[in-house]
């Protein structure tokens, strides 16, 4: 009753003309720059602050959630159109989501991404609604321990991804893993693996950067292979009849949706995961439990929603230990809460007390958040789409500048934009001798968490490697991960015995 | 194929080799209470790289490997001039920019690109090559406040510093 | 020929984009001031307490319209800031470039041999320093310093203590602890402070040293409690927090946030950042943010502010060969 009437309160000041437009402008701006290669919701967040101090605090607060709302949707158009993920928290939506554009379901994929971030943001803002503050203090019980834990489970979920050849998977793998501890060792405090003593080291390599040079670089010198450089233009094209049969298409995917959403939410809850673990477990998930797990990675539509429910739901689910802790599970949360600072809001167990307006305005702003964010995509997917009709030599180069440019942006470091070329170009030699990259980004994406978590958990327990076992929840993370990871091999031994019984 | 294979894991297996070099510098072994030494984990992942590519070398050994590998060619021969063609402009780019900034190369290149490598109509590579760098000026630097490298070009942009911010 | 064709197109293309910025000669002032965007180098990345505060003086000079040209912030946080260092190193002379530091400035080239010497680069204003105190759980029932310093030594090197990364400022401060009292703590690099803070209500570590700033929020639910603060005053925030020095035992430690600028920047230069940073040191909103942060704002300029790097290299050179031995 109690949370009935707050929201109520909260959806009046969120319904205030100024907050309106407010939110129309953040959840565009957040479009475009989420849909730029290597921007994503941190970079359009840090920029924009500034430009919150005209407006009042809930305002401002509002502007911001929009934008990362916004930027979340956006991650998903480069990523279907271009195959270059528009942002971290998008890398697993290429991995069907360009296969869809390449057959000529780019306008279905963009559908779906938009469909699948409406309902895993909203989904997550009523677990949020309903239960912030007690699922705030079950986050606090994750320790390094149940990090690393949960970092394997979410490495477990992706067993198999490549594809049939076990040694090249785990060569990617391990290198992806050794690629992520190029820079800085965390425990330590010491540099290490600084090639050639060049500074542009020090910050390590970060898996935006692998991941666009392999998805945008490499996937314009693969379509040059394939098509020796004559491909066929996409046919693709799509009216507002189009996109009603696609929302209606995704009807049978609820049960991905449903299940996205609640794990992105609850990942994205932990202070050390977010939106990107969420949405590659999403997606791994998904393909496990999928009856056609081989359509994953050609182009399954449920690839493209799994991925785009848990991350939308995960960014949910990242503010709710900022506002009701005050630590912030993502760096684009990190800055929100920076931003409410320095507004003079303290967020943490307090705030809730102290500024119920304020909290509440800024829960209903996500309802209305979403609401707009999926208008304004739908309404802009025939202009996308649109544009993939470009010649490919046009494309292609938009691609290429979109990689210098798009590399370039996030840490302003010219040495990054080496990388991307350079990785481009090795990774596409690679792929062809059948090397799979999905599994190389996510090892780079997870191998510095997973060491971090694996040492704190190590130093803490003084060296004792059972902590990973007698710690409850940590010991139950690693069940789950050991049946997830010896599934195939039971459902193969009982796919066998059945096998040969008619036999007998 | 077969070759390209071999040169892959080999490939590899050096750059494995490559980091074990880099990260014997911190220890490498279990610290008595404390849990692996800085360098452990690149250490052993990068024995794990040389452990699979001498794996992949064998299977390319074997007969099966020549059975899949028949009938299919690593990189076709009539794209590779034009694959190299686009990596090396690509790669000059990015040399290049660093001194006469991405208002230069980034137009050279979309010029390159559309001209040489896609043969492209003038009407179609015109308004590419004037819009790139307008485009990226206006939403990189005016809206995001993200300055791009000008190298040689910089003094050329204070009048649209004094204009723009 | 359609080689010769595309290097005339290339040229004409070139000078198009050129064409845009041909219009007009820099105007020069008399005084010096920015005439192209400030790079505002943070030593760390995005979303730390550094880089939360370089924002925040990054939105205070534009909205006080302090500067012609707006201060555009560009995180180096790599290598504990031994990559900012470094590119710092190489913009000498170049007047646009300023750099937002904390106290790795000291430690990281102490630690590692980065080929940077900090006395080459040109201070221009320290803004605040932070503080710290020691902090536990409220449920662990320890009140006062000597409850702790029992607790520690009854727990014989397996106590844990949470801290940023190793070598770096919460270390060191535990490794003073360490000396003063003749207790052994084991420490663990958890990386940010925020998730510091978290790990000690989480209940995975005992006691932290963090910023008043990163725990404020959670000693105000009444989650956290500060043991003794390492100022030579009380806390304004925390009033009934003793200081170490109250207590007998003088521990000092403090993180400076400071701007700087690379090698040899022009006098006139400095001169007109100094006085943007005066100015910048007057506005309300960085008054009241200070105050609430527990920051202390001594301005500190010129050759002060290097003799105060000088010794603060000096003293931390000590900490941490103590720290080795």
């Amino acid at each position: 009753m109690d949370i009935i009437s707050l929201l109520a309160d909260g959806f009046a000041l969120s319904f205030q003309p100024l907050n309106i437009l407010v939110l129309v402008l953040g959840v565009t701006a957040g479009l475009f720059i989420g849909a730029m290669p290597g921007l994503g919701s941190v970079n359009g967040v840090a920029i924009l602050l500034p430009l919150t101090f005209i407006v009042p605090p809930s305002s401002a607060i509002i502007f911001l959630c929009a934008l990362y709302y916004g930027a979340m949707y956006g991650g998903a158009v480069s990523s279907i159109l271009l195959g270059i993920p528009g942002a971290s928290t998008a890398v697993a939506t290429t991995f069907d989501g360009r296969p869809m554009a390449q057959k000529g379901e780019a306008g279905l994929a963009l559908i779906a991404a938009a469909v699948a971030s409406f309902v895993g943001g909203t989904i997550s803002v009523i677990l949020f609604t309903l239960f912030a503050q007690p699922l705030a203090e079950a986050a606090l019980a994750f320790g390094p321990a149940e990090e690393f834990a949960l970092v394997l489970l979410a490495f477990t979920t992706f067993v198999g991804l490549g594809g049939d050849d076990v040694a090249k998977t785990v060569m990617m793998i391990l290198l992806g893993l050794a690629l992520s501890t190029v820079g800085l060792d965390q425990i330590s405090g010491q540099p290490r693996l600084i090639f050639f003593d060049m500074p542009g080291f020090y910050s390590g390599i970060s898996f935006l950067i692998i991941a666009i040079g392999v998805y945008g670089v490499g996937e314009v010198l693969a379509t040059i292979e394939e098509t020796r450089g004559n491909p066929k233009v996409t046919t693709a094209r799509i009216g507002f009849r189009d996109l009603a049969d696609g929302v209606r298409k995704l009807a049978s995917t609820w049960r991905v949706m449903g299940f996205g959403s609640v794990l992105g939410f609850f990942v994205g809850m932990l202070p050390a995961a977010g939106a990107t673990p969420a949405s590659l477990m999403a997606y791994g998930l998904a393909r496990q439990s999928s009856k056609t797990p081989e359509q994953f990675g050609k182009g399954a539509v449920e690839g493209v929603v799994a991925p785009e429910t848990a991350n939308n739901a995960a960014s949910t689910g990242s503010l709710l230990p900022m506002l009701t802790l005050g630590i912030p599970g993502s760096p684009t949360t990190a800055l929100l809460l920076g931003g409410m600072v320095m507004w003079g809001l303290m967020p943490g167990p307090m705030l809730f007390i102290e500024q119920p307006q304020f909290v509440w305005g800024l829960i209903s702003s996500l309802y209305t958040a979403n609401v707009v964010a999926v208008l304004v995509n739908l309404a802009l997917i025939p202009l996308f789409v649109w544009a993939l009709r470009m010649p490919f030599p046009i494309l292609s180069g938009v691609v290429l500048v979109l990689c210098i440019v798009g590399g370039f942006a996030p840490d302003q470091r010219w040495h990054d934009v080496w990388l991307i070329a350079g990785f481009g170009i090795v990774a596409f030699l690679l792929r062809k001798a059948d090397y799979p990259m999905a599994p190389l980004v996510l090892a780079l994406v997870l191998g510095p968490l997973m060491e971090k978590s694996l040492r704190q958990a190590l130093i803490s327990a003084q060296g004792d490697v059972t902590t990973f076992v007698t710690r409850p929840i940590s010991a139950t993370l690693m069940a789950i991960s050991a049946a997830l990871f010896l599934a195939p091999f039971v459902r193969m031994m009982l796919r066998d015995r059945r096998a040969a019984r008619p036999a007998e | 194929m077969r070759k390209a294979e071999i040169a892959a894991a080999c490939g590899l297996m050096a750059l494995a080799a490559f980091f074990m070099s880099y990260a014997v510098a911190l220890p490498i072994g279990w610290q008595p209470g404390r849990g692996p030494g800085g360098g452990a984990f690149p250490f052993w992942l990068s024995v794990g790289m040389l452990i699979t590519g001498a794996v992949i070398l064998v299977q390319q050994a074997m007969p099966a490997a020549a059975a899949r590998h028949k009938g299919r060619v690593y990189i076709d021969r009539q794209a590779v001039a034009q694959l190299v063609v686009v990596s090396a402009s690509l790669l000059a780019a990015v040399a290049l920019t660093p001194w006469l900034g991405v208002y230069i190369t980034l137009p050279l290149f979309v010029l390159f690109h559309l001209r040489v490598v896609g043969r492209q109509r003038w009407t179609v590579i015109a308004p590419m090559v004037i819009g790139t760098p307008i485009v990226v000026f206006f939403f990189f630097e005016v809206t995001l406040k993200i300055l791009m490298p000008k190298g040689v070009t910089e003094p050329l942009f204070l009048p649209l510093y004094a204009a723009f911010f | 020929m359609n080689n010769a064709m595309t290097r005339r197109q290339a040229l004409a293309g070139a000078a198009a984009a050129a064409g845009l910025a041909a219009a007009g000669a820099p105007a020069r002032a008399a005084g010096w001031a920015p005439n192209r965007p400030v790079e505002m180098v943070i030593m760390a990345g995005q979303g730390g307490g550094a880089d939360r505060l370089a924002r925040f003086f990054q939105t205070l000079i534009q909205q006080h319209n302090l500067s012609p040209m707006p201060m555009l912030p560009v995180n180096k946080g790599g290598g504990s800031g031994a990559e900012a260092l470094r590119y710092l190193k190489d913009q000498e002379g170049n007047p646009h470039v300023i750099m937002a530091t904390l106290n790795s400035l000291y430690t990281t080239p102490l630690q590692t041999d980065i080929g940077v010497d900090i006395t080459e680069f040109t201070p221009l204003a320290r803004m605040a320093v932070d503080t710290f105190a020691l902090w536990v759980r409220t449920d662990s029932g320890i009140e006062t310093l000597d409850d702790y310093i029992e607790a520690v030594k009854a727990a014989d090197g397996s106590w844990r203590m949470g801290g940023t990364g190793s070598g770096q400022e919460d270390s060191l401060v535990t490794a003073i602890l360490e000396q003063a009292f003749g207790i052994r703590h084991n420490y663990i690099p958890m990386g940010g402070g925020g998730d510091v803070a978290r790990n000690l209500v989480g209940g995975h570590i005992e006691s932290t040293v963090n910023n008043p700033s990163e725990a404020l929020s959670f000693e105000r639910a009444g989650r956290v409690r500060a043991i003794a603060a390492f100022t030579e005053e009380r806390i304004s925030v925390l009033p009934d927090t003793p200081t170490f020095t109250e207590l007998g035992y003088p521990l000092l430690y403090d993180m400076q946030r400071s701007f700087i600028g690379p090698a040899n920047m022009p006098a006139e230069a400095v001169a007109w950042y100094q006085e943007m940073f005066t100015a910048l040191s007057q506005t309300p909103e960085w008054v009241a943010y200070a105050e609430e942060n527990a920051l202390v704002t001594d301005l500190l300029m010129g050759d002060d502010l290097m003799a105060y790097f000088v010794s603060e290299r000096e003293r931390h050179a000590e900490l941490l060969s103590a720290m080795e031995a």
